[in-house]
């Protein structure tokens, strides 16, 4: 289990468009957690300053303890894990060769059987086993965002991070896929945050939601039942909603209303209610 | 927060929390593996295979390239000149030609098209895109304006050939280190880096052409002819060794980085996120192919298409894994360049057609093929 504290973070792409601000968030416990928040809010870009994708100009990422800034790229990869959200290679190789990449870290001499046995368990875990000589350009969306995820497992990190893992896949796979990242998080302890914009999911499958607001701040952090409710969602996205309670097995559910449309910048200021539906 | 096992997690239901179980213990007894390692194992063979198959096309090639010249000198002859020349008992009247003439050149063709063909491959790899050859970064043009200064202004006619080649060697440095120096302001991305080459290219070729303008027709003859590429620059023995030494070492770094660049090509984010520096890494490589390709073009003159098609062919069959990549892709690009000249020696013999126009008539058709078959893989 890997501690992660982020303090005071701020990032930009330049002084005068700063996109995080005062990101203050720590995680010392395994599960599965959820980021959400509408786009363009620093779901991406918070991610990336934990795994050192980006630097952030304030503040600091510890993992461990330890500042990420003044780790090597190396021993951050040894911990964390990412999927990115969308990946196309130029050139690319067959699915099996796509997937031994996230083995880059392990791979010793004479560790190959090892890590084809690990590619091949994973890949049976996402029902692609069939695709193994594929040409990874070759593949449908949906079987790309598998082995990106497939890539990003048998990288055995501590912390797995992945941007929206589920968004080219159907509705059963969605649902299969966060249900085997909390599987997975509790089996192996490990810190699994992902992006998502499905508000059920997150519910369901979430130990804590992490919800950012305009203009790149925290908004609440916590389970779902206490960060997914019909107040934040209204002054975070900007949508009425109401949330009903399933009691088979205790979790909210979100029914969306209508969009409260408007300057983005006024929908805090609007009375609660609008043209959506009532409890 | 979270429950203790996967088991009492009120949430997953038993579907999952088997197929996770099952993940995560080892795996016995799967017949699917086997097979998925047999078919794994044997891709590999064909790769290896598609190496040995080059190395054997160089050694037919090299054995039939001596034998072929504008002076008729029988095959076994030449076979008969080489072992006399290497066990120091030279007799025949044709020793200097073949030993100092024919064989240079022979062996400056495979170490060129192996260096060009070995460029070409870690900049496609390296800038994703398909159209990126080791001139990419303007080394070519660089190249091309050390040349005409070094024909034009009278160098060449003052100290000799050889300071052609040294202003052409430090010219097409340049562009390589511009960029390099713009890394420091702004990241290196596959797009500036394309960019940037470009814009580097017009800038000498203007000069380039200011010099031409001025220029006797003597003097523009063997600026075009140099602009062509031939291999008939080679100057004896004497053209060897700074390539050789280039290109090897090249071709040594290039392997040990080639791992790495299968891991670039995930893309920067990916890349980063496994641990390797993505812009440093570009740059590394950037400089490398500079300085690779500079040797050879500085002595051969600028020989297009072998860069840029060779690696598209090799991966045509046997796929985009660096690590086989580049080794066949050096061996493939050795032989397709002494081919090349050797059919650039018999196709209008006695006259000589230079490698470069060879390879242009063989690369372009075979490059359009390969757009029109392209179905499902690469780009």
């Amino acid at each position: 289990m890997t501690d992660i504290v982020i303090k005071d973070v701020d990032f930009g792409y330049s002084e005068d468009r700063i996109v995080l601000h005062d990101i203050n968030l720590e995680i010392h416990e395994p599960g599965l957690y959820c980021i959400i928040g509408p786009n363009g809010v620093g779901k991406s870009t918070m991610v990336k300053c934990v795994s050192k994708i980006i630097e952030p100009l304030k503040g600091q990422v510890l993992l461990d303890g330890e500042d990420v800034a003044k780790m090597p790229h190396k021993d951050v990869a040894k911990k964390v894990g990412f999927v990115p959200a969308f990946s196309q290679d130029a050139f690319s190789m067959s699915v099996i060769n796509t997937i031994l990449i996230g083995r880059y870290n392990h791979q010793k001499w004479g560790s190959r059987q090892k890590d084809l046995e690990m590619v091949y368990k994973t890949m049976k875990l996402l029902h692609i086993e069939n695709l193994g000589m594929r040409n990874y350009n070759a593949l449908s969306a949906g079987q790309h965002q598998k082995v990106s995820i497939a890539r990003g497992l048998v990288q055995e990190p501590a912390v797995l991070i992945l941007d929206e893992p589920t968004a080219n896949l159907d509705v059963k796979y969605q649902v299969y896929v966060m249900e085997m990242l909390r599987a997975i998080a509790i089996e192996k302890g490990m810190v699994i945050m992902t992006i998502c914009h499905d508000l059920n999911i997150t519910a369901k499958y979430a130990h804590q939601v992490i919800m950012l607001a305009r203009p790149g701040k925290i908004h609440a952090v916590g389970p779902p039942e206490e960060v997914l409710t019909e107040d934040n969602i209204r002054e975070v996205y900007g949508i009425n909603c109401r949330i009903l309670k399933d009691e088979e097995m205790d979790i909210p559910y979100i029914i969306l209303g209508s969009a409260i449309m408007g300057a983005a910048e006024d929908y805090r200021n609007l009375p609660s209610g609008g043209s959506g539906p009532r409890p | 927060m979270t429950d203790n096992t996967i088991e009492n997690d009120r949430i997953l239901s038993t579907d999952v929390v088997n197929s996770v179980k099952e993940w995560s213990s080892d795996l016995t007894g799967d017949s699917g593996f086997s097979e998925t390692v047999k078919t794994f194992n044997s891709s590999i063979k064909f790769k290896i295979l598609f190496i040995l198959a080059s190395v054997a096309i160089i050694i037919v090639a090299t054995s039939y390239a001596v034998t072929v010249g504008a002076l008729d000198i029988g095959f076994l002859e030449v076979y008969k000149i080489i072992f006399d020349h290497l066990t120091g008992n030279i007799t025949s009247p044709y020793d200097y030609i073949v030993w100092n003439v024919r064989l240079p050149r022979v062996v400056a063709g495979i170490i060129g098209g192996a260096g060009l063909a070995v460029c070409g491959a870690i900049m496609q790899s390296v800038l994703k895109n398909p159209m990126a050859d080791p001139y990419t970064t303007g080394v070519s043009s660089g190249a091309m304006f050390g040349a005409t200064v070094g024909m034009t202004l009278g160098f060449a006619a003052a100290l000799g050939n050889n300071s052609v080649v040294i202003l052409a060697f430090v010219f097409s440095l340049v562009p390589t280190l511009v960029i390099a120096g713009m890394s420091k302001f702004s990241n290196t991305t596959p797009t500036t880096v394309i960019m940037a080459g470009i814009g580097i290219m017009y800038i000498f070729n203007a000069f380039t052409t200011v010099l031409m303008l001025n220029a006797d027709s003597s003097d523009l003859n063997r600026i075009f002819y140099w602009q062509t590429g031939s291999l008939s620059l080679i100057n004896g023995w004497s053209s060897i060794p700074v390539m050789f030494g280039l290109v090897t070492a090249g071709l040594v770094i290039s392997m040990f980085l080639s791992g790495k660049l299968n891991v670039l090509a995930t893309g920067d984010d990916s890349a980063k996120a496994l641990g390797i520096n993505a812009d440093r890494m570009r740059l590394i490589c950037l400089l490398l192919v500079g300085l690779v390709s500079a040797s050879i073009v500085s002595y051969t003159g600028l020989i297009g298409f072998v860069g840029l098609v060779c690696p598209h062919i090799v991966r045509m069959f046997i796929g985009a894994d660096n690590r086989y990549l580049i080794p066949a892709v050096a061996l493939f690009g050795g032989a397709l360049m002494l081919i090349a000249d050797v059919i650039g020696k018999i196709v209008i013999s006695p006259s000589v057609l230079p490698v470069g126009v060879v390879m242009s008539f063989i690369g372009g058709p075979v490059f359009l093929w390969m757009v029109l078959r392209r179905s499902d893989k690469a780009w």
